[in-house]
């Protein structure tokens, strides 16, 4: 595959890079990396991607393009109110990048279908906003074998980590188990400042190319948190649980699960 | 008789800065090590910048030949 002059003009500040180069960029170009949630993580991470030349990116939610979005979810113009987020994040990123393929999944990503999505992918990015949908995407990676980056923001706070099979621990080895329903507010009843979104989404990105490319370091390992309030980053070295219900030798749970949903929530769908 | 054998060449006469560097760049990346590549370039700025950062990246240049037509073309070995 060779570079036609509009591609090498589209890509030079990435091919001009020593750990990205041409190969990098061809790498980009042959990747496949799925978003779940076009929301505020996943608004500028598809954004990135799409603009980064990544040749297939799908897009996953169930939603449709709501006011109270526009504050974060840069993706969605106002026009776009009532419209699926996933055709809205479609046009976004092919309107600055029409040269890559755009798959969208107008559906909530359950224990039913998200195997065989995932499957078709390389690396995949959680821009989910509750609990049950974390949970559901790490043990479904983890079973299929698929690198994926979580995020989570909340008011002026966000934190990542990425797992990669077989390099560190899995979200279920930190975090075993939802927390109790109720005990922790949805960004919905906390409130969350977009550019929170915007950093922590760009993070997801930035992992991504990382992968695809083998540049750099990844954040196996590591959960990297942010308070925007005091402008500290921080990174917390963390160990594989030998007992992890998903990704140890002791595996207790064999296929992707559906934990239910906080009836908050289920009322707003 | 040439003192060197070109393997490649590749004419960055049609872009401009950056692309210039990238186009002679992704070409250079195509070489094994030590093969030779004919860079066909324009007065002015590529000739200018081209050599120094193919140089940067540790490629050996060995010649910038100047024809009559405004044009160059320099010669680098890959390392």
């Amino acid at each position: 595959m060779a570079f036609t002059n509009e591609q090498l003009e589209r890509y030079s500040r990435h091919i001009i890079l020593k750990e990205i180069g041409p190969k990098g960029q061809k790498k980009l170009m042959q990747a496949r990396v799925l978003i779940i949630g076009a929301g505020g993580l996943g608004a500028p991470a598809a954004l990135y991607l799409a603009a980064a030349g990544v040749g297939t990116i799908g897009i996953a939610d169930a939603d449709v393009v709501d006011l109270s979005n526009l504050q974060r979810q840069v993706i969605h113009s106002t026009a776009d109110i009532g419209r699926p987020k996933v055709e809205s994040a479609r046009d976004s990123m092919l309107a600055i990048n029409p040269e890559i393929d755009v798959h969208t999944y107008y559906e909530y990503i359950t224990s039913e279908n998200i195997s065989g999505i995932i499957r078709d992918y390389d690396f995949i990015l959680d821009g989910t906003d509750n609990f049950p949908a974390k949970f559901l995407i790490n043990d479904a990676c983890v079973l299929e074998e698929k690198p994926f980056s979580h995020a989570g923001i909340i008011r002026f706070e966000g934190q990542l980590m990425t797992y990669v099979p077989g390099e560190g621990p899995c979200y279920r080895c930190v975090f075993k188990e939802p927390p109790p329903k109720d005990l922790v507010p949805t960004c919905r009843e906390a409130g969350v400042i977009g550019a929170v979104a915007g950093v922590i989404g760009c993070l997801q990105a930035m992992e991504a190319v990382k992968y695809i490319t083998g540049a750099g370091d990844l954040l196996t390992g590591r959960l990297l948190t942010y308070d925007a309030l005091k402008m500290q980053f921080r990174t917390i070295r963390l160990p594989r649980d030998s007992h992890c219900a998903v990704c140890s030798g002791e595996r207790t749970i064999h296929a992707p699960f559906d934990y239910e949903l906080p009836s908050c929530d289920l009322k707003n769908r | 008789m040439a003192e060197y054998r070109i393997t490649d060449t590749v004419d960055i006469t049609d872009v401009v800065c950056p692309v210039t560097f990238v186009k002679a760049k992704v070409a250079l990346e195509e070489l094994e090590e030590g093969e030779i590549l004919s860079v066909h370039m324009n007065d002015g700025e590529p000739v200018q910048n081209v050599p120094r950062s193919i140089k940067e990246e540790g490629h050996r240049v060995l010649k910038l030949i100047h024809n009559e037509d405004g044009t160059f073309d320099l010669i680098v070995q890959k390392a």
